[in-house]
């Protein structure tokens, strides 16, 4: 028997969220997922579309003239090394694109190549995050399904952002990304690797130097953002521990129906109410499993991604700020000088014009990002309560079901056989 | 020592004659109509109240202590009469402390041996989670002793036996003078010392097979109940768990709705919701603990059955060790008569070494013998009687008891599933609310 200490205030259960928290581990397990199913035609790749993402809503009303789907992760094995291979499917009615399906495969890196050079080209405009690279805690195994699966969903998500995007969509890159056969000829090509080292070291330079003035809205926005982050970490936390917390439940009403079971085996007339509470609680375990699952599988990964949002959203506005200081840097300069004001000017002007670009198009990423998040956010939360109401209701079904069973069932005889 | 053969016929033969169903049948409907005894049809017998007291005890030292307050009612008519509800006239009350309790308890179990005495609510809180505290004082536990104490007088008020004695009349309406009442009857001389040694196992050769069958499963019932209510306990304990951590739900939806134009009243909202569901588990497992202690309370039950087991036994001991004796005597009494040792003795050896007694000598000694085995007889038929008493009585309680027990957990049973069902319906309503804040994000 054992006996618990009581805390004197609730305090175990509310959470630091202040505090910095690893990240959630995988599970284990080695065999692959398979993916899911392609459809043969746009519109009823629009049904499967639904069915798969129902977060996601059409663009303004305009309608949908590219649908992407990455499924199918497959190992490849080479001598060096062991990746993921996932194939990106896409059907389009666009003029600019040659064929109206492409079919390619893509690894993690290239994905990553494709949102460098988005970064690269549209320095403020908000850019979906990719799934983390890695995770670490404690030995995880690369592999694991669980962890393949919830990748393969957050790069499926990640390119139907991209493509609902009105400006990144349209974007070269992405196109050569959706219908190169082989990406690693085109990769080669871009010098991205050297401009970004000029701009970190730009970035650096400009920091040190500090900014003349932000505009108000953006000193605004900074502020949200630093709260929004704030906050969507928190919940994040908090359903980690929702999930945590449900998992131990789980393995405490594991063992509670077996000892029903253990008494209806001592017990002549009571052994069937008995047996019939204990398939309740087994009932409800399996039920409880679904929750976690859903859980696992729905909220969290979105608030995961709004998280690393946060954190894009951050680097943008940090870009932003650059922008605007290297335009300063160069203007201070030029007042300054005596005399080949001409050459100086020209460059000035184009980086005014820099950053008023820079500027219109973060603000208008801007609502579009709000109404994105607002969107995914509030779909994963309904979707999160309809769980929870379904979960409830089918307990609910097999307790009934239980009373009912002992009010209508007529007491037993009494030359029933006794239990000695 | 002693010859078996021969022997086993002086020995009761009880242990192994069933009661034909038609007795059993009979037993058991006697004992159903018998449930509103006489006792509760004049009077109304309920615990109502709890307080702290401060004394000193037997050592001198101070104390605080928890004294309940027994309320009775006597109906204002005719005995024979049932009342609907009688006229309600003011109540007669008095303060009785769990010490007390225990002592009648104890009188109880001595003088009616035979009977499977109710249970007591534990005296220490067991099988707690985590929020209950295991402290005798806290408010909780003291309330659900006092129900506990509740039950354990209807239980005793409501059985055909136990409902009619006086001991127990007056501890309900005679707040002092009781205790030197219970003690005047002297029935801490009756009790068998025996019976506290857990370990002593009575060679009984012929135990009736129903009693070690029924104390078999009374105490196999004791281990599964125990496992039972352990599992319960972690089991809510993890629950609260889940529903506690929601309430961060509530505080940082607040926080962040604060910071949002179109989300926020959604989101606040949202988070009440949140608040209340971590909220509602503490009902909840308030009324799961009622039927852990319904199911408790046949856990205490088993320690009774078991008792019964064992006073069974102990009588029938009592009974084989005077048939033993009495073979004994007789045995010694042939060999007296013929002469012919066929068992060592000590007076055989003597006998032989320092030569064979007078003749006179032989016949006092046997006439000794002769009142020794009468008294001998005597004792064994007594002895017989009372077994076979015992288990006449004794089984007629069992069988009261096992009808009792079944209808008693099944409708603790039903119990659990109405507080499940409860939790089930709060959980869709909080969870169909919030889901309809979210709408409006």
């Amino acid at each position: 028997m054992s006996e618990h200490t009581v805390p004197a205030d609730l305090s175990g259960h509310m959470l630091d969220l202040d505090e910095d928290e690893d990240l959630e581990v995988f599970s284990k397990s080695t065999s692959l997922a398979d993916g899911s199913s392609m459809p043969n035609s746009p519109s009823s790749m629009v049904n499967q579309y639904r069915l798969e993402e129902d977060d996601e809503e059409q663009q303004n009303g305009n309608t949908k003239d590219i649908f992407i789907t990455v499924d199918n992760p497959e190992s490849h094995v080479t001598a060096i090394e062991t990746f993921i291979m996932y194939r990106v499917l896409t059907k389009t009615t666009r003029s600019e694109f040659d064929s109206c399906e492409y079919e390619v495969h893509r690894r993690y890196q290239d994905f990553l190549w494709l949102r460098s050079k988005l970064e690269e080209n549209y320095p403020t405009l908000i850019i979906h995050p990719l799934p983390e690279k890695f995770v670490m805690k404690g030995m995880v195994e690369r592999f694991s399904n669980d962890f393949i699966e919830t990748r393969r969903k957050a790069l499926h998500r990640f390119l139907n952002k991209i493509s609902e995007h009105p400006i990144l969509s349209y974007n070269q890159h992405f196109k050569v990304f959706l219908t190169a056969q082989e990406l690693a000829p085109h990769r080669k090509q871009s010098a991205g690797f050297l401009s970004r080292m000029g701009e970190t070291v730009r970035a650096v330079a400009n920091s040190v130097r500090g900014l003349s003035s932000r505009p108000e809205e953006f000193t605004l926005m900074q502020e949200y953002l630093e709260n929004f982050s704030n906050k969507i970490c928190s919940v994040n936390k908090v359903t980690q521990r929702v999930i945590k917390e449900q998992r131990e439940y789980l393995d405490e009403l594991k063992q509670y129906s077996p000892t029903y079971v253990q008494w209806a085996g001592l017990e002549g007339e009571l052994a069937e109410p008995l047996k019939d509470v204990a398939s309740c609680v087994e009932r409800c375990s399996k039920e409880t499993e679904e929750q976690i699952q859903h859980l696992s599988q729905v909220l969290l990964p979105i608030l995961h991604e709004y998280v690393l949002c946060g954190e894009t959203l951050k680097a943008v506005m940090r870009r932003r700020d650059n922008i605007q200081a290297e335009f300063e840097a160069k203007n201070e300069t030029l007042a300054s000088k005596k005399a080949d004001k001409e050459a100086m000017q020209v460059e000035v002007d184009g980086l005014a014009d820099r950053v008023e670009m820079a500027n219109n198009a973060l603000k208008g990423d801007w609502s579009h990002w709000q109404n994105s998040m607002r969107t995914d956010l509030k779909s994963a939360f309904i979707s999160t309560a309809e769980k929870n109401v379904e979960y409830y209701e089918k307990c609910l079904a097999v307790w009934e079901l239980f009373l009912l069973s002992q009010r209508v069932e007529p007491r037993k005889e009494l030359d029933e056989e006794d239990v000695s | 020592m002693m010859a078996d053969s021969g022997s086993s016929e002086e020995i009761a033969v009880i242990g192994n004659t069933d009661l034909i169903s038609d007795e059993s049948e009979n037993n058991l409907i006697n004992t159903m109509v018998e449930r509103e005894t006489a006792l509760l049809r004049k009077m109304e017998i309920n615990v109502t109240e709890a307080e702290k007291r401060s004394g000193k005890n037997t050592v001198n030292m101070q104390e605080t202590y928890t004294v309940y307050l027994i309320e009775t009612r006597l109906y204002n008519r005719p005995a024979e009469t049932v009342p609907e509800g009688g006229t309600p006239a003011v109540p007669d009350t008095l303060w009785r402390r769990y010490s007390e309790f225990e002592l009648l308890r104890t009188y109880l179990l001595v003088t009616y041996p035979y009977i499977i005495i109710p249970p007591l609510p534990e005296k220490r809180a067991e099988f707690v989670w985590h929020k209950l505290s295991a402290d005798n004082l806290d408010p909780d536990f003291v309330e659900r002793r006092r129900v506990g104490l509740e039950n354990f007088l209807l239980r005793v008020a409501s059985h055909p036996v136990l409902s009619n004695d006086k001991i127990f009349f007056r501890f309900l309406t005679e707040e002092k003078g009781w205790r030197e009442a219970v003690l005047e009857t002297g029935f801490q001389d009756k009790v068998d010392s025996r019976l506290k040694s857990l370990s002593a196992m009575f060679r009984v050769k012929n135990p009736d097979k129903r009693f070690t069958a029924l104390k078999q499963y009374s105490d196999e019932l004791n281990t599964v109940i125990s496992h039972l209510l352990r599992v319960r306990a972690r089991v809510a304990d993890r629950l609260y768990g889940v529903y506690k951590v929601h309430g961060n739900y509530g505080r940082v939806f607040s926080e962040w709705s604060a910071i949002e134009k179109e989300m926020g009243d959604g989101l606040q909202s949202a988070g009440h919701h949140m608040d209340t569901y971590a909220a509602s588990i503490d009902d909840i497992l308030e009324e799961e603990e009622h039927y852990a202690d319904q199911v408790k309370e046949y856990l205490f039950y088993t320690d009774a059955v078991r008792s019964v087991c064992r006073k069974h036994e102990l009588s029938q001991y009592d009974l084989e060790m005077a048939a033993q004796d009495l073979a004994y005597k007789k045995q010694q009494k042939e060999e007296l008569a013929t002469g012919i040792v066929r068992v060592f003795s000590l007076k055989g050896m003597t006998s032989k070494l320092f030569g064979q007694e007078s003749q006179e000598q032989r016949e006092i000694r046997l006439a000794a013998l002769e009142q020794s085995i009468q008294e001998g007889e005597e004792t064994v038929k007594e002895k017989n009687a009372e077994c076979q008493e015992f288990v006449r009585t004794a089984w007629e309680d069992i069988e009261r008891f096992k009808e009792q027990k079944d209808k008693d957990l099944r409708e603790a049973l039903i119990s659990y599933a109405v507080v499940q069902i409860s939790m089930c319906k709060k959980g869709i309503q909080v969870w169909s609310n919030a889901k309809e804040c979210f709408s409006k994000m």
